[in-house]
């Protein structure tokens, strides 16, 4: 009796410590704390409503339920990389670490474990190159697609011509931050205009030294490439040296609703790069509210929705949630593991039809992923800050970047870097 | 006449960068006072009780934070108190004038130093600096998360009409005279008058006062002082609570330029070099201290940074003051460990 009764509890045991097996698991290594928390609070948020929403509207992705399962980093690299070794044995399907310093420590790792990583946005610009990178991927549009679509926009600006104009670049003095340089000097010494790079230590609290450069060498535009603290303190030190704040453009990790409400009317004008659509104004907003806002599942407070960070996290949830029905289709099995997400990342086709039937029709840009390009087609915009009504506004069409100089960018970088680790490159 | 019109060729240019270093060094100054409001936090503390407090940062995170959401009507664990009970609150109806909303933010954190030095400190007495220094480790953090779970992580606008962006005054006045007109941020200069409004009224409070007079005796030893009567634990609240309310200060003045965020915690970064150069123990030291660290590292930046330093030598520098705060400070210890005001370390064998 005792025997069998002790058989019983071993069974229960067994039971309860396995995984789930009928969930679908996006872990999010997000970062609520510390001093970014609050821009990785709104993208954290966005990720974990849009799959929330799929689970309470749709009962999930192809019938199986997701799970986020959340880990904090603080946004610090050793955190997250702990983080992606806690939670991948619970059948992580994808990593999005949101962080360029988690990226790169990640990318032999998952490549090791067989988990795909998407880092829209973010991370090393070359895992573009699929033939070297097959577990990495980062549509819609990269660092050097910023850069480019920062530099054709001052050339719509200037007629097509940038000859004798000078630009400064402000940046984080970090792997994220150094990204753009390798192209903006390629594309300065192409259009003829004057690079002048400015970096900024982290956090970025203090940056006069840098202003006063800027205010004695009276650049025509200023470009920033900034993250957390960084941002809201160059915007208003530009407002205090009244740099024209038309001509002074953010990447996307600069342009938030955080980085300008702080400087309040004087960052009136203030422009910054985009993927991704602004506001509420989209069908499955409304969805948002009535599954998840309203029924109080919301991860955060419901009222950050629409903003530029819960939107991006939002899509790329939304990025990943495509991907894995694609998975499934492929398949023909509604639970998938990592590889076939892999698969699905890879072969993901975004239409006005995808986008439409989700809600998102015109939020993003279509493309069409593949082996030998993990990059999307690098579509970008440019959005401009209204500080009186408080709200961004995409000023341009999602354009097209200099992909004749990005291209080579991308097989020399990561020609490198399979050379580095002994990679033989290929698609199958 | 502009000074700018008496000189030609050549000079002309080497005038010109003499100007933009005198304005680096003026900012480097400002900025010093800047460094100099948290660093006083740290010298209060250290003088009365030994302690370096590492919580001396996320005070200045806290009191901001608490100041903006007193000012705003925010309610306090809103999140909390919403996740619990499935209710929607998030502010009470009504916002609270600047002076009340700062007087209630000093009520705060005179109630924090109480609490500081009733669950923590009286439990500390007599033991080594290492384990209060420990202590307050802790305290930092569970501060940055109380904080967090009071008023949220969003990054809030201190609307204090603290007037930001350039001196018109001084850069017509510098352009009359030199051609070229100085940035000097108002927010700069008030931050200066405040600083100098605090360490003249802490250095007569200090030095004068019999509270001051007990608190350097019990930063000596704190069973002499109890053995002639001095109460630890009036005196411990007492500065901390002027230590918060200096942290209140500093996290208002930094917290203008950026917003209340939680990176205000990592302001501490920038009182170090300072307390290593100014000394643990000097009030008008943090203030001397600041203003060499941010005189050093602006001009020392601009030089390196400078077109005329990369023809010379072949290259330019950037982004140096971080290290260079701590290169100069370090250097200034070989010469006095204890600092340029700090009192002089005998130890008797």
């Amino acid at each position: 009796m005792k025997l069998k009764k002790l058989a019983a509890y071993a069974v229960a045991a067994t039971m309860a410590a396995s995984p789930v097996l009928a969930q679908l698991v996006f872990p999010s290594l997000s970062y609520r704390t510390g001093p970014f928390g609050a821009n990785g609070a709104e993208v954290a948020d966005g990720f974990a409503d849009y799959m929330t929403l799929l689970n309470e509207r749709d009962g999930g992705i192809g019938g199986v339920l997701t799970n986020v399962i959340e880990c904090e980093t603080g946004y610090s690299t050793e955190k997250g990389v702990e983080c992606y070794e806690a939670t991948k044995g619970e059948g992580a399907l994808i990593y999005q670490p949101l962080s360029t310093g988690m990226t790169y420590q990640l990318i032999p790792k998952t490549a090791a474990d067989g988990i795909p990583m998407l880092t829209t946005g973010y991370g090393r610009t070359s895992v573009a190159n699929g033939a070297v990178f097959p577990w990495v991927f980062n549509f819609p549009a990269n660092y050097w697609n910023g850069a480019s679509a920062a530099v054709n926009y001052m050339l719509a600006e200037n007629d097509g011509s940038l000859e004798g104009k000078t630009v400064a670049l402000l940046y984080h003095n970090s792997a994220y931050g150094k990204e753009p340089i390798p192209t903006l000097e390629a594309l300065a010494e192409m259009y003829g205009f004057d690079l002048t790079l400015l970096p900024i230590d982290s956090p970025g609290q203090e940056q006069k030294s840098q202003w006063l450069q800027i205010r004695r060498e009276s650049p025509d535009y200023a470009l920033l490439w900034g993250w957390g603290v960084m941002n809201q303190v160059a915007i208003q030190e530009a407002s205090n040296i009244r740099f024209p704040m038309e001509n002074f453009i953010g990447v996307w990790w600069s342009g938030s609703e955080n980085d300008v409400i702080p400087a309040g009317m004087a960052a009136d004008g203030y422009k910054a790069l985009t993927f991704h659509a602004v506001g509420t104004d989209f069908p499955m907003f409304d969805d948002m509210q009535k599954y998840v806002v309203d029924a109080g599942l919301a991860a955060g407070s419901g009222e950050n929705v629409g903003t530029v960070l819960y939107n991006r996290g939002m899509y790329g949830a939304m990025l990943a949630a495509e991907a894995a029905k694609v998975a499934q289709e492929m398949n023909g099995v509604a639970q998938i593991d990592a590889a076939m997400m892999r698969d699905g990342l890879e072969n993901l086709v975004v239409t006005d039809e995808t986008m439409a039937a989700i809600g998102l029709q015109g939020f993003g840009p279509n493309f069409e992923v593949s082996c030998e390009n993990h990059g999307g087609p690098g579509l970008v915009a440019v959005q401009q800050w209204n500080a009186a009504d408080q709200k961004w506004t995409i000023i341009t069409d999602f354009e097209p970047t200099d992909m004749e100089v990005i291209q080579p960018l991308i097989d020399a970088d990561s020609a490198a870097y399979a050379a580095e680790n002994g990679i033989e490159p290929g698609c199958n | 006449m502009r000074i700018s019109a008496w000189i030609t060729g050549k000079g002309i240019a080497m005038f010109e960068q003499l100007l933009f270093g005198i304005e680096a060094a003026i900012n480097g100054l400002m900025t010093g006072v800047m460094y100099s409001l948290i660093a006083l936090g740290f010298v209060l503390i250290f003088k009365a009780s030994g302690v370096f407090n590492y919580a001396q940062g996320v005070m200045a995170l806290f009191g901001a934070l608490t100041l903006v959401g007193i000012q705003e009507g925010q309610v306090p664990f809103a999140h909390l108190i919403n996740a619990i009970f499935g209710t929607k609150i998030t502010n009470f109806a009504w916002e609270v004038p600047a002076l009340a909303a700062i007087a209630l933010t000093v009520g705060v954190m005179i109630i924090f130093a109480w609490l500081v030095e009733r669950f923590l400190l009286r439990n500390l007495i007599n033991q080594d600096p290492i384990i209060l220094f420990m202590a307050t480790i802790g305290l930092a953090y569970f501060m940055e998360g109380i904080g967090d779970l009071m008023w949220g992580s969003n990054i809030k606008t201190i609307n204090l009409g603290l007037n930001q962006g350039i001196n018109e005054t001084i850069d017509a006045a510098t352009y009359e005279w030199f051609g070229y007109g100085f940035y000097i941020d108002n927010l700069d200069i008030t931050a200066a008058i405040i600083a100098v409004i605090l360490v003249v009224a802490l250095t007569v409070f200090s030095q004068y006062s019999t509270t001051g007079r007990a608190l350097r005796a019990v930063a000596d030893d704190h069973q002499a002082a109890l053995s002639v009567g001095i109460s630890l634990r009036s005196i411990w609240v007492i500065v901390w609570g002027i230590a918060g309310f200096i942290a209140l200060v500093a996290g208002v003045m930094w917290g203008a330029k950026s917003g209340v965020q939680f990176s205000l915690a990592l302001i501490t970064l920038k009182a170090l070099p300072v307390l290593m150069l100014g000394g643990f123990t000097s009030i008008p030291g943090a203030i001397i201290g600041g203003m060499i660290i941010g005189v050093g590292e602006k001009v020392f930046e601009f030089i390196v940074s400078s077109s005329w330093f990369g023809d010379a030598l072949g290259f330019t520098m950037n982004a140096t003051e971080n290290w260079f705060a701590y290169v100069l400070a370090l250097i200034f210890l070989v010469f006095r460990p204890q600092g340029l005001f700090g009192d002089k370390i005998i130890e008797r064998v």
